[in-house]
């Protein structure tokens, strides 16, 4: 028997009760790193079940930051930017700082362009998520991989 | 108080796309560091930043820790009439700091 046919598929409703019977135990003050449990509230609390499919979202972030106290990254999706087809907004999620919730950006169709620049923490190595939504509702993502030499400082924290 | 620094063309041509290009001194001190006596150092974050032309919103950001200190922002608008433009920083508690810019736009 191969080791592929006993792992069980990844759904909704196995990720939301291991996230259920591990939240029992991880009874901490506050966590030093999202776990995969606060990253799944964060997403489910923004989009809840809403699907989210891979692409126009272009995430732009170095392979590798030697500081992780200010690390330069660029979000753009493709659109029109007209009246009636534009993006609303763009979310980024940090699944291994102690918040999964990094900013949200507006957008008008006065904005023009869908395109922001800014410089974020990162705490460890992990795989930036760029959420964006449409004015047809329809939602879009990209990921990004970054290595940290240097994390963000969390100062005595576990 | 804040410092701000904004980058913004003083005259565009209509339908043109610019870049805006804003800075603004601030720890953005996370909540999740100790001074040296281990005490933890309450979070201190600027939670919001708004761009409108006349009253008419152009792009908004919300902010969390993970935003480095001295927030920084480049991102775009179209040019499609004059007006004021005026850009606002929030930080948690409501405490505000305002810039304003007048952009021309030519035909």
């Amino acid at each position: 028997m191969s080791a592929e046919s006993k792992m069980k598929p990844l759904t909704r409703r196995s990720c939301l009760r291991r996230a259920a019977a591990l939240s029992l135990v991880s009874i901490m003050p506050l966590p030093a790193r999202a776990t995969p449990q606060t990253m799944q509230i964060a997403m489910e609390s923004a989009f809840g079940d809403r699907p989210i499919t891979p692409g126009r979202v272009n995430l732009d972030l170095p392979a590798l930051a030697e500081d992780g106290n200010s690390v330069l990254l660029g979000v753009s999706v493709d659109s029109p930017m007209t009246k009636t087809d534009y993006v609303r907004f763009v979310q980024l999620f940090s699944p291994e700082n102690p918040l999964p919730d990094v900013a949200r950006f507006e957008f008008f169709p006065g904005s023009g362009m869908a395109e922001v620049k800014t410089r974020i923490r990162l705490s460890a190595d992990q795989t930036i998520v760029a959420v964006a939504g449409l004015s047809d509702d329809s939602l879009w993502s990209a990921l990004a991989q970054i290595r940290v030499v240097e994390g963000a400082c969390l100062d005595g924290l576990i | 108080m804040w410092k701000v620094r904004i980058a913004v063309p003083k005259t565009a041509v209509a339908g043109e796309v610019l870049t805006v290009k804003t800075l603004i001194t601030h720890p953005m001190e996370t909540g999740f560091r100790r001074d040296t006596s281990g005490q933890r150092i309450p979070r201190n974050i600027l939670s919001l930043f708004e761009c409108t032309l006349d009253e008419q919103p152009l792009f908004r950001a919300t902010f969390h820790p993970a935003i480095a200190a001295n927030p920084y922002l480049s991102f775009r608008l179209v040019a499609e009439r004059s007006g004021t433009l005026t850009f606002r920083w929030e930080d948690q508690q409501g405490k505000e700091a305002k810039a304003t810019h007048y952009l021309e736009v030519t035909r």
